[in-house]
């Protein structure tokens, strides 16, 4: 009789030593994270002090690469709430070691995605505005509604998935952290006990929260579909959009999942706990969704191909012109690989697996550039200018600046999360363990 | 001074007896009347008539106007539009040389940046076989306005006149109505120019001073509407290319020519550029047929750079081929 997972629940003690103990190694990766936020911050205080005009945005392409990063870790961020909160609610078997990164990939990119929006604001003194003089017609309005709900409620689903382990550190007597840190456990336990009562009632509420963001982060990237494919550009003024982006963001977000698998596998040495099998299951969710991704994505340029409206013709021209290789890649090897790769299982290996979810995150990157950019520089009226940065869009340092800023504080936030909580949620990875061996005994008694 | 102002005063007239002027005494501009001009001075006691933002004829003072033509209209006021009034313009492309006459125009009356064009001069050609015109396009005030349903934050409004404005001191620079426009009317202050830096108090009817990282257009000039002006493209214009008038008074005027709106349209075979889009544009066109210019007309004294604007349009790529 074989077990139908292997695995033992980690111990919390396994991790009190990362969270007690700050290595030099450790400190210079929060400086240099620092010193890569910092040149993005510079960048920022450039732009607020020149203008805009240092950026590579004309008023053709009113929107470049801020935009793009915005809807990539948006994206990101929802396929986070989708994969965990559907982990949790069907209470997949392998899900043990891939809750927390979920979680944390979901709050994470959704604290830096709309900061690059904002960064696209050509006046951010004014941007209470939004609040005072609301226009509900206005799909940015729904977006500031949407992503500020998407915001609370991931925070809360978060928090709640984190309570148990923080109670349990709270009551560790002898972890070792400063006193302000232990005030930081207390205040965020919230006084769980782990009593039976409260942790049904919160197993209940995890359930109700998971299934509310689900449905919310639904909602939250189909608004962002809709602020492109609400307007009349060519390119854009499509009715599958919504549908279309939120397939290719769990697509992306199953990506950047694996990538931190591997990640944290590597540096918090979770070999034992995140094995090959981890691994093959994602990657087959990466291999099913690249595959959705990839019809949407044929649907929506067949039709723009078949009919042959001239101002579509025009933009698949540009398309196929000027951004040959990058199409290519971002809309055939950026899918094929993830297909071709997980889907024979003889290719199927951790580093196989990693290195094909790479690059369908590079290339979910680029589609987004390749939907964005583009078909900015096709206008209905074809333009007519002899300023290069009017008629081709290219990012300038500052843009590239604030963009690396946005990894490097992607990376900071989850480095500071590691210091206050396990990278395994401990708690509820020993749950499926009873559950298991429950089970088990069941069959054995059978 | 005497000369320029018995002109103002000429065009004036002209287009009192036409019935477009606007008015002068907006609720706001009508107190900024009463605080700043004092009772007619003996001897110059002439008086104009003028028309209140509610409709009804006044006589003031010729001083009152004499004061820059500037009757402040402040932002709020500037969100009603003209009463009774429903702007139209229309552009005749048979005329049209692209003497960029309307562009310069407008670009000194709203202290733009030579890189900022409220008014555009495209180079067209609807088909391989097609011929190629020149086609001005300002902004086209459109009556179901995509760029004002998109603005979060209501900078950008649709006036009872037929006029989409800008208010440069609400806007906070998303950009969503420049995606937003079909027709790439808008533009973007992408830095502070030189240019802004006058010294008069903002109105969205001026568009002046323009202020950077907001979005501004073609505004229509209600400003010199209100004082029974053409607007700057149109008064410019050395060809009469550009009309413009009132849709209910079914009546447009080039500045020397006047016309019935609806015969014109009918006449001429009048269209709106795009319309299918569902825009409903408050600009519309006469087909460029039985033409005053050739169309290489337009490419002669042309500044270098704005030539090469050009370039790559399908026409002078095929000339180029053949010489």
């Amino acid at each position: 009789m074989s077990k139908p997972f292997e695995y033992s629940a980690p111990k919390l003690e396994e991790f009190t030593h990362d969270i007690e103990h700050t290595s030099r190694r450790w400190l210079l990766w929060v400086l240099l994270l620092v010193c890569i936020i910092g040149l993005g911050i510079f960048a920022l205080v450039m732009q607020i002090v020149k203008g805009h005009v240092i950026t590579g945005m004309r008023d053709n392409v009113v929107w470049g690469i801020y935009i793009v990063n915005f809807v990539f870790l948006m994206g990101v961020s929802y396929a986070g709430a989708l994969l965990s909160g559907s982990l949790q609610l069907f209470r997949t078997k392998w899900r043990g070691p891939i809750l927390r990164f979920a979680e944390l990939i979901t709050i994470i990119s959704l604290c830096i995605g709309p900061l690059y929006i904002l960064l696209c604001i050509g006046r951010l003194d004014r941007l209470p505005f939004l609040l005072m003089y609301p226009r509900i017609q206005s799909p940015i309005t729904w977006d500031v509604i949407a992503i500020s709900t998407d915001l609370v409620g991931c925070f809360i689903f978060l928090w709640m998935a984190l309570l148990r382990d923080i109670a349990r550190l709270r009551d560790k007597a002898d972890l070792r952290v400063p006193r302000w840190r232990k005030a930081v456990y207390r205040f965020l336990a919230l006084n769980y006990q782990d009593t039976p009562e409260q942790r049904k009632r919160l197993k209940f509420t995890k359930d109700v929260m998971a299934a509310m963001i689900i449905a919310i982060a639904i909602i939250v990237y189909s608004v962002l579909a809709w602020i492109f494919s609400l307007t009349l550009q060519p390119g854009w003024d499509s009715t599958i959009f919504g549908p279309y982006f939120v397939i290719a963001a769990v697509y992306s977000g199953t990506g950047v999942l694996i990538v931190l698998m591997a990640i944290y596998r590597k540096i918090y040495r979770l070999e034992r706990y995140i094995t090959r099998k981890h691994f093959v299951h994602v990657g087959i969710v990466l291999m099913v969704l690249a595959m959705f991704f990839a019809y949407f994505t044929f649907s929506e340029y067949l039709t723009r191909w078949y009919g042959q409206k001239e101002v579509d013709g025009r933009y698949l021209s540009h398309l196929y012109n000027d951004y040959f290789w990058l199409f290519i890649f971002a809309n055939y090897i950026s899918i094929l690989a993830p297909i071709i790769v997980i889907g024979i299982p003889r290719f199927r290996s951790i580093k196989t697996i990693v290195t094909v979810a790479v690059i369908s995150v590079v290339g979910l990157w680029l589609n987004r550039y390749l939907i964005i950019v583009p078909t900015l520089e096709v206008p209905y009226l074809p333009i007519q200018d002899t300023r290069e940065a009017w008629v081709d869009y290219q990012g300038t340092w500052v843009e590239l600046l604030l963009s690396i800023g946005g990894i490097g504080s992607v990376a900071l936030l989850f480095t500071l999360f590691g210091k206050l909580v396990p990278p395994l949620d401990v708690s509820e990875m020993e749950d499926i363990e009873a559950e298991m061996l429950e089970k088990e005994k069941k069959l054995v008694n059978a | 001074m005497s000369d320029e102002l018995q002109n103002k005063e000429n065009s004036r007239r002209k287009f009192l007896r036409y019935g477009l002027l606007a008015g002068a005494g907006a609720v706001a501009g009508h107190t900024l009347l009463k605080a700043t001009t004092p009772e007619p001075e003996a001897g110059s006691g002439e008086m104009v008539k003028v028309l209140t933002t509610d409709g009804k004829l006044v006589e003031i003072p010729k001083s009152a106007m004499k004061a820059g033509d500037a009757f402040f209209i402040d932002r709020e006021e500037a969100r009603k539009g003209i009463p009774n009034r429903k702007f139209v313009m229309v552009i005749d492309l048979a005329k049209c040389a692209n003497a960029r006459a309307c562009t310069e125009a407008c670009q000194k009356g709203h202290h733009l940046p030579a890189s900022q064009e409220f008014m555009r001069v495209y180079l067209m050609q609807d088909g391989k076989n097609t011929a190629p015109y020149w086609f001005p396009k300002p902004c086209y005030h459109c009556d179901k306005p995509q760029c004002v349903s998109v603005c979060p934050v209501g900078a950008t409004y649709k006036r009872t006149d037929g006029i989409v404005l800008v208010d440069n001191e609400r806007c906070i620079g998303c950009k969503f109505c420049m995606t937003g426009c079909p027709y790439s009317a808008r533009v973007f202050a992408w830095e502070h120019y030189p240019e802004y830096d006058v010294d008069v108090p903002y109105s969205p009817e001026t568009s002046v001073p323009g202020q950077e990282g907001t979005v501004s257009k073609c505004d229509f000039c209600p400003d010199l509407l209100r004082v029974g002006k053409l607007p700057y493209c149109a008064s410019a214009c050395p060809m009469g290319v550009i009309y413009f008038g009132d849709m209910y008074e079914d009546i447009v005027t080039n500045g020397s020519e006047t016309v019935r709106f609806s015969e014109l349209i009918r006449d001429r075979g009048g269209y709106t550029h795009m319309g299918n889009l569902g825009t409903k544009p408050s600009v519309y066109y006469l087909p460029p047929v039985n033409r005053q210019f050739p169309v290489d007309r337009g490419f002669d004294g042309l500044d270098p750079e704005i030539a090469a604007r050009y370039d790559k349009t399908p026409y002078v790529q095929k000339k180029k081929n053949q010489q």
